[in-house]
């Protein structure tokens, strides 16, 4: 059937800010789906709050609007744009909750909008629990033994009859956020409340418990014509009871039989038909009993999925570019398979290697929270891995992670904890289970022993008894022979080990040598990889698609390519500082290069991410970024340069190394990067510029610490050396404080110094991101942080252009960046962040790299920052690209941040120099206050027009926070307040009503927010005690979802919105118009 | 224990033997299925060849009691880039090592399966020869792979046919009686279905018998006469091995018997059928061997996701009185004919599965409603 012609103008709803549960495999769908329909000629309109995203690239859409995904906006859109069809599957969860209010709010059907891909009673069925578990009855399909529950009575009858242990699963909900497992009535009651406070139905299943069976997953796709294949099968390692995107998980399905892999193929088949998926991809999951094979259906999505970027990328099959084109009536049969180009995309991949995705954990950002894999998703991005055999596969992956494991061992050390205590880890699974594995194969536990406390399947078990088995080998083989060239078992036993996944370092911890004296006896050894391709099909077909990974086998496939190529080294994992932000940069380079006809080739080893999307690059190498990886492949390419500086802190890392291999780097030198994160030759630079930083030193014990805080006075900021993203920094305001940090968070030593940096209390913090050819600078944006300093870059709300400082101030600042721009002889982006107090400019740090708001700054000002740094790394100069006419105006863009506390049981969400944001958004409108509003409403505050706000600060912001709630009060909201800043308010003419601590009796404020009499909540906190005291109120907030916030900067720009908002109220607009 | 798999073309991949000292020939093919090794080793079309698999990791699930297509392993050789030695499944009762040595079959591991499938896609399918002497002579093993017949004009499904006549008791062959006077008391009440087995595979038999068939199984050397004899009410012709232009005789039954029974074959039945009625078959450069080729029923334009193990390819051009049914996808070959008058029907493709996906059952059902139109019941 060929593409309808009765559409033309199609809307795509994005997924928003990166959040646990829905990373950027969004943006690889959404940028696929949108490219693929215009290439159709449809007009797109595309929604999505988050700019560091391509799909929000104005040359991908029609229309793009940066816009909170929020049915009253996207409705707003709708009327504006009026879309023939709206594409709802392509966005995640968040896409599709927000098709299904506008469906069910009547908007699509009042602007004559059809839903393509998934009707509304198509997801309704897929979604919700009830009419799923009755489908699935229906085809005949075993279900869990379950009940719904929409009240706490619910709950307790369903207690009654199923028995425990019991799975909490809340329906329209992200990641199973808000469930968890319950073994008793008392678990069940805590787990189910907050899972009905998390359903956006409040709407909850209690499910018969499958815990321990084996879990499987089939990507699926279906046409109008209702020819529907499988993508590809992946099978986890974790079994259930932990949430598949905490599961390190195995594709193709390693330990089914043809016929129960068949059977599962055809249920699969057969619930797409049941549920009534029109077109595109869906998931679906089973659970295998493995004493008997007994399958049960766990959920499907009607939508592609976390798990079908994974398929895309696992297989080479593009799931949601195939989605997008049947979805406007395409059928398989006629979309050509890209990869073998003779052949259609109505086929099912088969491939020849074995993928691994291990997930990424970031728990050490969250104290308090525990390191436990559940139902619930914790891990905040994943690493892909892709060998021969799982043995090499599983090995690249773990070192993928970038957590320090360079393989499933690290010193091997032969030591092991008692068995029972290794029992134990293997039955509470953590993000460190298979290290856990490992040492019960040290400690002789046997397999079923370690199969029935962790339940993963022996298979996998027996494969990593084989690596630790390799270990030994290697160990006593360093004994007994010599490791040289000349030594042929040497290269044979060098082969083995890479076969089985070791890398140069492992090899050099086993063999005491260093990483390199290996690498070079491995080449000598003639021992090195070869590049073999992803083509859909195993070899059967001649495949044209660049895309590659590595492999010790003896094949020759590919040749490197001719002529001028540059490789670009990705960003590795999500995790939290290192995002989507640094793809987005590492995507652009790829595009700048084809614009100026150098071939572009990608390293990463990240699946969710458009920079490994085979039609990003002219080669892509999904590969993980280490140097003896990284190395062998630029060994073997021979490029013109590498591009480090857009990859975020992984490839930074490697910049030195390579270099000192031999590697030329484009742009900034390493050794300007070193000159800016050195302490001592930054001091010496800032020096000789005349330029000022707040006052510091370096300390390598705490007695070291103790002097320099007292001799710059407190309060102090404290933090090791070379960290990304504010790991262990802390803001101390006594000796008492300094103690504690250097007992509780950081070991100084010599080799890893503690610096200590005099706190700027109140000061205003501004990040700016420049572009320099060395010679000429143009300072791209200057960003204004909404929160006081003290509170991590990455995590504070940022206006630009600054909306309060000084044209004097703005201009130091700009002379300032200038400056350090030529000294340090930056080709290429650069980010420095100031703080300003009294009027005076201190430089906090400069970063001769892409920052994080790269992308941000690009959206907001209309010039690509990231493609001119790539022309200007490749030769060309500023004063041509001249970036200056380039620059859009007229309006403000609020960079909000995006915290994962709600995941986090425990964790306390005020905000301070560690970062733990996972993403962010962009409000952008014509004044501060209407652009603040759409940023919260972005990030999930709808901030109220009315109502009560409750407020609580310390003693030094009372005065500070006054003008915001003389605001709201003007604005009608009824003011209460604990005792202390009740009687401050109302001395200064603001009554307000006293509301009691929780420690004061009772009806206290927890119940106020619990029966919802609280619209907003204003909560400053300093200090141990008052922190611990307040906690709960932020807690209780968070729980009830109220919009919060715990600074006065923050209270004001809110007190603002609100004031516009209710004068004005929310408008929409386009990027395109912005620019235009 | 080092082996080597030498082909004809002079082409040597090293690997391992996990089946202990070995020799074997035949021609060399790859398979892309990525489950269901059992049925593989199990399914008689294969004789005469070695076959690798492009999926690496092979035997993890072991080898169980049910998942056979026939009763015993008939590949001449199985090649795989790793075999798993304890497997983990709860039906397995067995190894695939051990499965393979017990039927004295050589299994080699550690090979390049990919280069090995590059090679025979660039080169075409080739004879080979798997050895565990000898390995450091490769050019001898070369000479030995030369010396092997070829695949083109082999009569293998001579070698894998039964000697006798047989029934299907649901889950193996029942040894039947046929009269002195060539007739056979038919047991069951449904359509007399008699099958010629050129190296069937049981799930089709399977199959068959779910239909409510009654099924008498006929070795390939009964000519029409003889089966006419059995009085059956329709005719099925077998999967099987080797070059259909080879079995004249079979050819030559199968014509006259499709003109006076409803007749269905399937695989080699099917090129059996396409020789019949006036076509001709050729041999496919490395063949269609797997579970994911796309065939196009053309009268609905439904895609079936198949499984498939042939050499050789049907081109019925310039034949009149059929229409085409079945079209592969992947490269336009000749999938399944229907006579356009007389109820004879063919798919090239294996509708049976075992392995692969089970969309195509529905020819099974077709079948049986060609029967039902032509018998009345």
């Amino acid at each position: 059937m060929p593409k309808r012609t009765d559409i033309k103008k199609i809307m795509i709803i994005g997924s928003g800010p990166i959040v646990i549960g829905q990373g950027c495999e969004f943006d690889y769908s959404g940028s696929q789906a949108a490219k693929s329909l215009k290439e159709e000629g449809y007009e797109v309109v595309l929604v999505n709050s988050n700019p560091a995203t391509i799909m929000t690239d104005p040359e991908l859409a029609d229309r793009t609007y940066i816009e909170p995904i929020v049915p009253d906006i996207v409705a707003k859109i709708i009327a504006k744009e009026r879309p023939d069809a709206l594409l709802p599957t392509l966005g995640g969860q968040t896409g599709l909750n927000t098709a299904v209010s506008l469906a069910e709010a009547g908007v699509l059907d009042e602007y004559g909008v059809e839903l393509i891909g998934a009707s509304l009673p198509v997801i309704k069925k897929a979604e919700s629990r009830e009419l799923f578990r009755a489908a699935m009855e229906n085809i005949g399909l075993k279900v869990p033994v379950s009940g719904i529950c929409r009240t706490m009575d619910d709950v307790r009858e369903w207690g009654r009859k199923i028995a425990f242990p019991i799975i909490v699963r809340p329906a329209f909900t992200l990641g199973g956020q808000g469930g968890g497992v319950a073994y008793n009535m008392e678990d069940l009651e805590a787990i189910a409340r907050v899972g009905l406070a998390a359903s956006l139905k409040s709407e909850i299943m209690l499910e018969q418990s499958v815990l321990g069976w084996k879990e499987f997953e089939l990507e699926v796709m279906r046409d109008t014509k209702d020819n529907c294949v499988i993508i590809c099968s992946i099978e986890n390692i974790d079994a259930m009871g932990v949430h598949t995107g905490d599961s390190i998980t195995v594709a193709p399905a390693q330990t089914l039989t043809d016929l129960e892999y068949q059977n599962m193929r055809d249920a699969s088949v057969a619930i797409m038909r049941e549920i009534g998926v029109e077109t595109g991809g869906s998931n679906v999951q089973f659970a295998v009993n493995p004493a008997d094979g007994e399958m049960v259906v766990i959920e499907m999505n009607p939508r592609v999925s976390r798990s079908s970027a994974l398929a895309s990328k696992a297989t080479g099959f593009p799931i949601a570019k195939i989605a997008a084109k049947l979805a406007v009536g395409y059928t398989l049969d006629e979309i050509p398979n890209d990869i073998t180009r003779e052949t259609m995309a109505s086929f099912e991949p088969t491939i020849d290697y074995c993928v691994v995705k291990i997930p990424r954990f970031t728990f050490e950002k969250f104290p308090g929270a525990q390191d436990t894999l559940s139902t619930a998703m914790k891990s905040v991005g994943e690493a892909m891995s892709i060998g021969r055999t799982f043995k090499e596969a599983l090995q690249k992956g773990l070192r993928s992670l970038e957590t320090g494991m360079p393989g499933l061992g690290k010193e091997f050390s032969r030591k092991f904890r008692d068995p029972q205590d290794i029992l134990a880890s293997l039955r509470n699974p953590s993000s460190v289970r298979l290290y856990a594995v490992r040492e019960a194969i040290i400690a002789g536990i046997g397999v079923e022993d370690i199969h029935a406390a962790s339940h993963i399947d022996p298979w996998f078990i027996r494969q990593l008894a084989e690596i630790v088995g390799m270990e030994d080998k290697l160990r006593s083989f360093a004994l007994a022979d010599g490791l040289a060239p000349n030594n042929p078992h040497c290269a044979d036993m060098l082969r083995q080990a890479k076969e089985l996944g070791f890398s140069d370092r492992q090899l050099a911890a086993l063999w005491k040598r260093s990483e390199f004296d290996i690498r070079n006896l491995r080449k000598d050894s003639g021992v090195t990889p070869t590049y073999y391709l992803v083509d859909t099909c195993a070899a059967e077909f001649e495949a044209y698609t660049p895309y590659f990974y590595s492999t010790y086998e003896t094949g020759k496939e590919i040749a490197p390519s001719d002529g001028k190529k540059v490789v670009i080294l990705g960003g590795g994992p999500n995790r939290i500082g290192q995002g989507i932000e640094f793809d987005y940069c590492c995507c652009h380079a790829s595009y700048a290069l084809k614009e100026l006809g150098v071939e572009s080739i990608m390293v990463n080893s990240n699946p969710e991410t458009v920079s490994t999307d085979y039609d990003t690059s002219d080669r892509l190498y999904f590969e993980p970024l280490t140097l003896e990886d990284t190395l062998s492949i630029i060994e073997f390419e021979k490029p013109f340069g590498v591009i480090v500086q857009f990859g975020g802190q992984t490839p930074l890392n490697l910049a030195v190394p390579l270099l000192r291999a031999g590697v030329p780097i484009l742009g900034t030198s390493p050794d300007s990067i070193d000159r800016a994160e050195d302490r001592e030759r930054f001091q010496a630079l800032l020096r000789k510029l005349g330029l000022r930083q707040p006052a510091n030193g370096t300390a390598m014990s705490f007695e070291a610490a103790r002097n320099i805080a007292a001799e710059i006075g407190y309060p102090v900021v404290v933090r090791p050396s070379y960290v990304l993203g504010g790991r262990a920094m802390e803001i101390v305001y006594d000796e008492e404080s300094l103690a504690s940090y250097f007992k509780v968070a950081a070991v100084a030593s010599p080799e890893h110094p503690i610096l200590v940096d005099k706190f700027l209390e109140n000061a205003i913090e501004v990040d700016v991101d420049a572009l320099s050819d060395g010679t000429d600078t143009y300072v791209a944006g200057i960003m204004e942080h909404i929160e006081e300093a003290g509170i991590h870059s990455g995590d504070s709300a940022c206006v630009l252009p600054p909306h309060t400082l000084s044209p004097e101030v703005v201009r130091e600042i700009e002379r300032q960046t200038v400056a350090l721009a030529a000294e340090l002889g930056v080709v290429g982006l650069m980010n420095i962040q100031f703080a300003l107090k009294d009027e005076l400019v201190y430089i906090l740090e400069v970063n001769p790299r892409a920052s994080r708001t790269a992308p941000f700054v690009s959206k907001a000002t209309g010039v690509p920052l990231a493609k001119l740094a790539t022309r200007v790394m490749l030769g060309e100069k500023i004063k041509d690209l001249d970036p200056w006419s380039k620059r859009r105006r007229g309006y403000l863009a609020v960079k909000e941040s995006v915290f994962p506390f709600n995941r986090f049981a425990g964790v306390d969400v005020l905000l301070g120099p560690e970062m733990r944001s996972t993403g962010e958004v962009m409000g952008l409108d014509v004044s501060f206050g209407l652009a603040f509003m759409k940023s919260q409403l972005a990030a999930g505050q709808r901030l109220p027009l009315s109502g009560t706000v409750f407020i609580s600060v310390n003693d030094q912001d009372k005065q500070a926070v006054l003008p915001a709630v003389e605001i709201l009060r003007d604005c009608g909201f009824t003011i209460t307040a604990t005792k202390g800043t009740a009687a401050f308010l109302s001395s200064h003419g603001v009554p307000a009503k006293t509301v009691l601590k929780v420690f004061e009796g009772r009806p206290h404020v927890v119940d106020m927010i619990k029966n919802r009499e609280i619209d907003l909540v204003i909560n400053t906190a300093l200090g141990k005690t008052t922190v611990r005291d307040s906690m709960t109120i932020r807690q209780t907030t968070l729980l009830y979802n109220i919009p919060y916030t715990t600074t006065v900067a923050g209270a004001k720009a809110m007190a603002q919105a609100v004031k516009e908002m209710i004068a004005s109220g929310l408008e929409v607009k386009s990027l395109q118009e912005y620019y235009a | 224990m080092k082996a080597i798999l030498a082909l004809e073309d002079g082409t040597c991949f090293p690997g391992r033997s996990f089946t202990g000292e070995c020799f074997a020939g035949g021609e060399a093919i790859f398979n892309t299925g990525m489950s269901g090794y059992q049925e593989i080793l199990t399914d008689p079309s294969y004789v005469g060849q070695m076959v690798a698999m492009t999926s690496p990791h092979i035997g993890n699930y072991g080898v169980n009691e049910q998942d056979v297509e026939s009763s015993r392993i008939f590949v001449e050789a199985f090649i795989v880039k790793e075999c798993c030695k304890t497997p983990s499944n709860w039906r397995s009762v067995s190894s695939l090592p051990d499965y393979l040595i017990r039927h004295g079959v050589a299994g080699i591991e550690g090979v390049d399966t990919r280069a090995l499938t590059r090679h025979l896609r660039i080169h075409g399918a080739q004879r080979g020869v798997i050895s565990t002497s000898d390995t450091d002579d490769p050019a001898k093993l070369v000479q030995k792979a030369r010396e092997l017949p070829a695949m083109e004009g082999s009569n293998l499904a001579g070698a894998v046919t039964p000697t006798q006549p047989y029934a299907w008791d649901g889950a193996r062959p029942k040894p039947v009686t046929i009269r002195p006077d060539g007739g056979y008391d038919w047991p069951g009440p449904g359509p007399r279905v008699a099958v010629y087995d050129f190296g069937i595979k049981w799930n089709i038999l399977r199959l068959l018998a779910a239909q409510g068939l009654d099924v008498l199984v006929v070795p390939a050397s009964y000519d029409a006469d003889r089966v006419k004899k059995l009085a059956p009410e329709a005719i099925f012709l077998s999967n099987g091995p080797g070059d259909p232009a080879a079995l004249t005789e079979v050819v030559h039954a199968a014509r006259v018997l499709a003109d006076s029974y409803p007749t269905a074959g399937i695989c080699l039945g099917h090129q059996i059928l396409g020789l019949a009625f006036g076509g001709t078959t050729y041999k496919l450069k490395f063949g269609h061997h797997g579970c994911n080729h796309p065939v196009m029923d053309v009268r609905t334009g439904h895609i079936a996701i198949t499984s498939q193990n042939h050499g050789f390819c049907v081109d019925l051009g310039g034949v009149d009185g059929f229409a085409t049914t079945h079209v592969n996808l992947n490269d336009r070959t000749l999938e399944g004919f229907a006579h356009l008058k007389k109820p004879v029907i063919a798919i090239q493709h294996h509708p049976e599965a075992s392995p692969g996906p089970h969309d195509s059952r529905y020819f099974f059902k077709e079948f049986r409603e060609m029967l039902s139109k032509e018998l009345g019941r």
